[in-house]
Formats: structure tokens, sequence, C-alpha cells
């Protein structure tokens, strides 16, 4: 029978009452006494040189109080990359600095380089149009294909940079030679030029920032749309604007999704505090969607050649890929890990490939910065292999499944060390991809393909077997490989005097439903009930130094902090009852809520200790601190490695080019299980992203630079009625070996493993409809894309 | 520019608030009234996360200027729930874990809501393609779809 409270139970999630009645608390639902508003001036230009702004209008109209250029922020510190890359070469990546608002020169639209503040937001927006009016910017040719932007040494995203090149990166270099050698020799080598197409994240909920400084004490207060509290005050405080850290508050309350966008500090944030500051009230702004369409980070947009060479029976031998990839006009905090670490050392897959050798060159170009979007490079290498596997087997004439099969590595295998760095704990590939095949019905697919046909509709089916490192990250690793920040997470249990629990967690909650998967924990360890039990996070004024919720990080990193703080405070629940129960702390056993001395029947409640604690009137105080509250910051050993396979059934309208998505499969394997409900919800709503990924979103840049996607009318978001219902199994469970709590993080997963699926499933539905000419079709695969390609 | 006064039914109260011409419904709720649950997610009228019923319709308050709800009776998610008692959707949703961030839920329900007050026996393509207004990034509609089929079938008493 499944349980119906602590770990594994679905518990109802405790935080959707307030989200369904209308009382959650996002950012921009706050209003503060005095309050003003930010509006920004934003580049309608991709690329240009700022020859003069004029303020005095906009200062001198209704309502206006303070008017903000790049000028006003050009002493402080740049938005700094969080990750330092080094080029095959030796050579550190070139590193520009990232303004608080464009100075100089404007380099994609909607780059922001200026502010005006106002005492009503109509007011505010009046003058923004009226500085616009005022700025005097010189266009400049536009940066935009990146091929182009690196043969073309004389235009320039920022002036320094001569080829507009980040880094040439290889990974890992002294594989370079082997691999090559090993192509050339090859029986068969299978070759696969794809694009990645690029992304706008869209949380619902825009961004949106409220400043606020308190002249009596010289405090800052910033609330803000964020993932990562603890990160954002870093950035802000000590990075940018050069306050003292404890002066700064940042409150990420409610925030209405992230899916990486928000993991960033982004200039708006800088503006508002400065401009409380200067006008001593509440200064705040948010987005509209069109500023986010605009300036929020972007994801993927990657272009890459992958080779495959694998025997004449499918055993692989090689992989070389060569990527570019868009990392924008600037270097958002994590751009510069994604298409490397998070990517390359991926490139093996669940696979015992001997040797994989890929390189990524980053460009920059007069478009929105592109940084970690659910999954992050993951989804990047995934389907590249996937798709060039795919490719392969159709090739040489050999079964996809078979294939897989044939190259996964073997249970016996574990720990197994890639040929790109990775030490892969534990994980059974054969199981999931056994699973898989089972709830999807594979044998009934003939049936369903011909019934298909009756329609009038071809009918295929897709294969996509995945695997990711999340759990991000262990410090020692990623500080070899060039982090500037250390990636543990943090955790305070607070025993309160009546027994009650306040846990504050480094982790963000932003949808993933933290508050109700923590208390379970807590409940299950401490055997209390979960309504005891109080998850608080989002300010960092009450939360330890954690690193916040990205990579799929929040259990298996916070949740394990979690778990080590537990631990103090059982072990000190201990020596308190020792010492009630007069008895030797090491004759103390505690279970279900109860200490007891082992062997007696002499025990004390979870609720008479933590009273003793409080109460310290019979207590060892000439040994022990009186109190029951512990922190706990835990730094994993390594990645966690959650490894699944993935069936997606499509028809094709092969009149139109129409593609559905009839049914989709996930046999996933996320190691042991908090909250089935909450991981089920997970995984739908990664899948539902990748689905959108690959069939309808697209991010199109003009060559002026113009982004031609800036609505919900241009860019095509997955709907409704896009999307069918999704067949969902995590029975398979090898457990995290390296993690108390045996767990490995299932965020990302649905937007790392369906994109191939869905697009292995549309080439071979036109094969099977006797298209057998179309060899690859790029995402989005869209209706007129398909058409033409069977029409190519 | 001259504020005009403007007096309407808000779940069943009687309100007044002083709009500028210029605001939409949307503004005039979260600003005037401090009714926040309902949400901007576009301004455009693409995302539904501003969804309200005017005189029974289902809207984009994006769409709809302040000044227009004169005279009218409009319903916003927090009259769903009726005297604490939480609207059979709402249950649902919670029972399925049909939301995650709750940015997008308000005007999901209130859009699912007024699906089922004109057909209480939706199929599944119907749910979808009503709900097609509604943009939900974290959950890919599947559980939104199953607590709506539910929330129906319980309401025609045949849960």
């Amino acid at each position: 029978m499944p349980k119906d409270h602590g770990i594994g139970a679905s518990s109802k999630r405790r935080e959707d009452i307030r989200f369904l009645t209308g009382r959650g608390v996002y950012t921009d639902d706050m209003n503060l006494h005095g309050q003003t508003y930010a509006v920004f001036v934003r580049s309608q230009v991709a690329h240009g040189r700022i020859k003069s702004i004029n303020t005095s209008n906009a200062a001198s109209m209704p309502g206006v109080l303070a008017v903000f250029t790049g000028e006003d922020f050009k002493d402080v510190g740049g938005n700094p990359a969080g990750w330092l890359i080094n080029s095959r070469d030796g050579t550190p990546m070139r590193e520009p600095k990232r303004p608080v608002l464009a100075h100089g020169k404007v380099r994609h639209v909607g780059d922001a380089y200026a502010a005006v503040v106002a005492e009503s937001y109509a007011e505010a927006k009046d003058a923004a149009e009226q500085l616009a009016a005022d700025s005097d910017i010189e266009e400049l040719p536009a940066i935009i294909d990146m091929a182009a932007a690196v043969a073309n040494a004389s235009n320039r995203v920022h002036d320094e940079i001569p080829d507009n090149l980040c880094y040439d990166w290889g990974w890992i270099e002294d594989n370079r030679a082997a691999v090559d050698a090993a192509i050339k020799a090859a029986p068969h080598v299978t070759v696969l030029e794809l694009v990645n197409n690029r992304l706008v994240p869209n949380a619902m909920e825009p961004r949106a920032s409220i400043g606020e400084y308190f002249p009596g004490t010289g405090d800052y207060k910033l609330t803000t749309t964020s993932q990562n509290p603890h990160l954002t005050r870093l950035l802000v405080a000590a990075f940018v604007l050069g306050i003292p850290e404890n002066k700064l508050t940042v409150v990420a309350p409610d925030v209405g999704g992230g899916f990486g966008s928000k993991i960033y500090h982004y200039g708006e944030e800088a503006v508002v505090l400065a401009a409380a500051k200067k006008l001593a009230r509440p200064v705040r702004w948010t987005a509209e969607r069109s500023e986010s369409f605009l300036s929020d980070a972007h994801g993927r947009d990657h272009v890459t050649k992958i080779e495959l060479a694998c025997e004449k029976d499918g055993t692989f031998i090689a992989f070389r890929t060569e990527t570019m990839a868009n990392v924008g006009a600037y270097l958002s905090n994590f751009a510069t890990v994604t298409p490397t670490f998070l990517h390359g050392t991926l490139m093996a897959g669940p696979y015992k490939v001997p040797n994989v050798y890929v390189n990524v060159k980053t460009v920059f170009t007069n478009t929105a910065p592109v940084d970690a979007y659910r999954g992050a490079g993951r989804p990047e290498a995934t389907y590249s292999l996937e798709r060039v596997i795919d490719k392969m087997c159709r090739e040489l004439g050999l079964d996809p499944f078979e294939v897989r099969r044939k190259n996964f590595i073997t249970t016996d295998m574990f720990p197994y060390t890639t040929p790109v760095g990775l030490a892969y704990d534990t994980g059974n590939y054969h199981a999931t991809l056994d699973k898989a095949i089972e709830i999807g019905n594979v044998a009934g697919f003939e049936a369903r393909r011909a019934a298909s046909a009756k329609r009038g509709k071809l009918r295929g089916m897709g294969l996509s077997t995945w695997i990711e490192a999340c759990g991000i990250a262990p410090s020692h690793l990623v500080g070899v490989l060039g982090a500037r920040v250390g990636l543990y997470d943090a955790a305070t249990v607070r025993v309160n005097a009546t027994g009650n629990i306040s846990v504050m967690t480094g982790a963000h909650s932003h949808g993933q439903g933290h508050e109700t998967v923590f208390a379970q924990i807590v409940a299950e360890k401490l055997g209390v009930p979960e309504a005891s039990v109080e998850i608080v996070h989002g300010d960092t004024s009450k939360i330890p130094f954690g690193m916040g919720s990205y990579g799929s990080r929040s259990l298996a990193v916070c949740g394990v902090a979690v778990t080590k703080a537990i631990d103090k405070i059982v072990a000190k629940g201990k020596k308190i009852a020792a010492h009630m129960l007069e008895a030797a702390e090491e004759d103390i056993t505690f279970e279900n809520g109860s200490f007891s001395v082992a062997g007696t029947d002499k025990a004390k409640t979870f609720g008479e200790i933590a009273f003793s604690a409080y109460v310290p009137h019979n207590y060892p105080l000439e040994t022990l601190e009186p109190g029951l509250e512990e922190t706990a910051f835990y730094d994993p050993a390594n990645f966690t490695y959650p490894a699944g396979a993935y069936i997606c059934e499509v028809e094709v309208d092969a009149e139109t080019g129409k593609v559905d998505v009839v049914a989709f499969h996930c046999a996933d394997d996320f190691g042991n299980i908090m909250n089935p409900m909450v991981v089920e919800g997970q995984v739908h709503g990664g899948v539902g992203q990748g689905i959108g990924q690959a069939l309808c979103e697209n991010t199109t840049y003009d060559d002026t630079g113009q982004l031609l996607t800036g609505s919900y009318m241009d860019y095509a978001m997955p709907r409704a009625g896009d999307v069918p219902f999704y067949n969902v199994d995590y029975s398979c469970q090898t457990p995290c070996t390296h993690n108390p709590l045996g767990v490995k993080g299932c965020g990302e997963a649905g937007a790392i493993g369906s994109p191939p699926a869905v697009v292995n499933a549309v080439i071979d539905a036109l094969h099977r409809g006797g298209h057998t000419h179309v060899k690859h079709i790029d995402m989005p695969v869209s209706p007129s894309r398909v058409w033409q390609a069977i029409h190519g | 520019m001259k504020k005009v006064h403007v007096t309407t039914n808000v779940n069943g109260d009687q309100v007044e608030f002083l709009a500028d011409p210029r605001e939409t419904l949307l503004d005039c709720l979260r600003n005037h009234l401090d009714l926040t649950g309902t949400k901007e997610g576009c301004g455009t009228g693409d995302c539904g996360a501003c969804s309200v019923t005017l005189d029974g319709t289902l809207v984009c308050s994006c769409l709809v200027l302040g000044v227009e709800a004169e005279g009218k009776k409009i319903e916003t998610i927090e009259g769903m729930a009726s005297d604490g008692e939480l609207h059979p959707l709402q249950r649902k949703f919670i029972e399925h874990a049909a939301l995650q961030c709750g940015f997008c839920t308000p005007g999901i329900l209130v859009a699912a809501k007024s699906l089922l007050d004109t057909n209480p026996d939706p199929s599944e393509s119907e749910i979808r393609f009503w709900l097609a207004g509604n943009l939900c990034r974290c959950t890919g509609y599947d559980k939104i779809v199953r607590a709506v089929q539910d929330a129906a079938a319980e309401m025609r008493g045949a849960a």
C-alpha cells in the first residue's frame, strides 16, 4: 500500500492552496508606501554607438523623479561571468565587461541604456519614450550569424575582441588525435549537421524587481524574481554596486517559474537599488512580456556537426563534434559553462564508447544573452547523440533498440569513467529501455501504424536514451574546471520550543514543491507530522547561505543538507535524552519520534526533548548548549546521473506537414523518489517544453538583429491542444551511491530526453511512409519544414 | 488625464473605484481593488493569465478597459471559493497537483470554470481546445486536463 505521509508519499502540495485562491504573493503583487516606477529605455537597433543622450526633456516631464544612463554606472562593477573557461591553447576566455546600463555602445535590440523613474508607471513610460527620441545612436552593421561573426574581424560586438570569439574549447584535448585516427579508420562514419534551436524560457511571470533603501540604517532591500537570492545578493552587492553584502537583503517571494532565466543577476536589479537610494523611496519595475522576449537570457542556440564512427554492426568506436554556440551580446552568469562543461562532458551518453572529442567555439553576436535554460547543455548533447545514432541505424539498416542495447554501459561496469571525464556512479540503462518498451507497447506499434494509415496519417516511433549530470555540483571539481563559486547548499533546522519545526533552506522553490517535499523528509526523519514542519526559503535575512535552485540540485544537494542538519538534531537529542533518562548516550535509540533506552520502556518523545532544550531545568548545561537548532552545509562528492528511455509516437499529415504527438512514454531512473506526484509533474513539464522545442518554438532574428519572434503571436509556445497525456514511469531505481537520500534529481530530465525522441519519430514516420530521402529536419519540425522535406 | 468613477460588482460585492480611462480592467483589479490574484503574463491577450468573467463571459482583463466594467458583474479567482469552501476545480487541482509555480493557475481555473458552466461533460479535446488560450509553462498541461475532467465528473455527480 502506498505511504500516506513522509518519504515516498504523494503528499498534496501545501503551496497550492494559496496559489489557487489567488493569494500567492509574487513580486509585482506587492505595493509599498511611496513607491515609484522605473521604465527602461531599450535599444531599438542591434548594434550601435551611443553618440549622445539628452536627458533634459525627459527629466522635466510630469512626475519624473530621476533619469539614469550608462554614464551613471560606468564606475561600478560589471555583472560577472560565473565560470572562467580556457581555450584549447590555454588562453583564458575573452570576458568583456557587462555594464549595468549599456555605455558607449548598445549591443542587442532590447539592451537597456537608460532608465526613468517617475511617480506613476504611465509618466515613466512617457518620459522613457521621450528619452528614446532624444538619444542619438549611430547604427552599426549587426553581427547575427555565428560563422560570419568569427570570419569577419572588422565588425566587432566588443571592440576589444577581434573575431567575436569568447573561446575555442576542446574536451578532452588529449583525446583529439586518437578520435581523429579512429574516425579515419572506422568501417562506418555517420555525419549529421544540426541546429539546436534558440529558445526563450518564458516563465509565465515576467521578471520584476523592487528596490528599497532605508536611510536610517543604510540598509538596502531587493525583492526580485530570483531562483537564488543569495547568489543574486553576492553579485549585486559585492561585484556590481560595491555595497557590503550584509547591508543588502534579497527576497525572492513567490516566483512564477524560472527554467534558468531567473538564476542570473540582471542590470535592472542594480538600477532599482541605486534609484531607491537616490530617491529614498521604493522603486519598482516589472517587465512587459516584450521586454522578457528581448532581454531575458535565452537558451540553446547551437550549430553542430557530429560524427559517429562505428562497426558495421553498430558498435560505437568514437564520437566527434564541432559546435558553434551563440552567447549573445554579453556573458550572462552561467553562459560560459553551459555549452562547455554542461554539454561536452555528457557527450558519451549512457554508452561505452571508447573515445569522444568535443570542440565548442562560443561566439558573441548582437542578440540577447544566451544562458542555461532547463537542461542547459545536456539537452544539446543528448539531441546531437540521439539524432546521429538514429541516422546511423537507418544508414546501416540496424534496429535502434538493439543498437542502444549493444552499446549501453552495463551494470557490472559501475563506477564507470567516460572518455569525457565524468564518473557515473550507478545506473541500469537496459532496465529503463526495457521498461519504456513495455509501457510504450512497442509490440503493438504495427497495429497502431496501420490504424493511423487508415486515417491517412503517417505514424512513426522515435527513441531517445538519455543521461544527465545534475545535483550541481562538487565544488572541488567545478573549481578545477573554472567555477568562481562553490556549489554546496545549506539548511537550518530549528526545532521550536513547542516541538514544531522551521526549516530554512538555501534552495528556492518557484514551482518545484519544496515546501511539501522537504517537509516530507523532515517528518520522516524526525517521526513528526508533516503539518508540524514549515519550510522557509527565498529571504537572505532568514535562510543560510545557499546557492538556490537550478541544475536539478534542490533535492540532491539542499535536500541532503536538510538531512545532515536533522542528523545533528537527533545526535543532540540523544544527549539530552540520555541526561533525562539517566542512561548512557550510546544506549539511546531514536525511532518514530521517540528517544528510548535500548531494551527498556524508558522513553522521551521528540516534543519533550525539544521542550527540555528550551526550558533547560533538567539539562546537562555544563556540557551541552541549550536550544535545538542545527545548520548543515552539504557539498556533493560527485554529480548525480539520472537516466532514462523515452519513446514518442507521432502522426504526420503528409498533405500539410503537420505533426501530432499522439503518445509519449518516459521510463526514468531518478534513484529514490520522495514524492511521486511531484516527480510526475516535473517530468510532464519538461516533456512539454521538449515537445515545444521540437515542434513549435523558435527564436528568430533577422539580418539586422530585429527579433522577429518577440510576442506570443510570433513565438509559438506549446498550448494544451498541442500535447498529449504523458505516460511516466519511475520504477527503475538505482539509488545514487554518494548521497544519503539516494536521490538524483528530476527537474530537467523531460526537457533533455524528449526533443530527439520527437524528431526521431517524425523521421521514422516519413521513412515508413516512403519518404526515405529525408535524413534530417531541424527543430522546430514545423508543418512547413516537414512539407518541404517531403517535397524536397 | 481626468479619472472616471466606476461602479461595478466584483465577486458579488458592489465596489467603486476611480480609473484613468487608459487603465485596463486588469490594472484596476490589481491596483485599485487589491485583487492581485489575477495576473499579467503578456498584456496582449495571448496567455490567459488575466482571465476573468464579465457578465458571465470569459475575457482577458488586460484587453478590457477598467471603465468598461461600469454596471457589470465581474468574477475573479478571489471569488471562486465560497464561504471558505473550495470550488471542486480548486480541490481537484490540489489532488492532481495540477499547478506548479501557480502564476497561470488563477486564469486557468477561471477559464475552466467558465467551460464547465456551459459544458458540464467536455471531452478531452474540448478541454484542451478551451484552455488553449491559457499558457502554462510548468505542467505540460497533463494534470490540468485530468483535474478538469475529474472535477467535471464530480460536479455531474458521476464521481
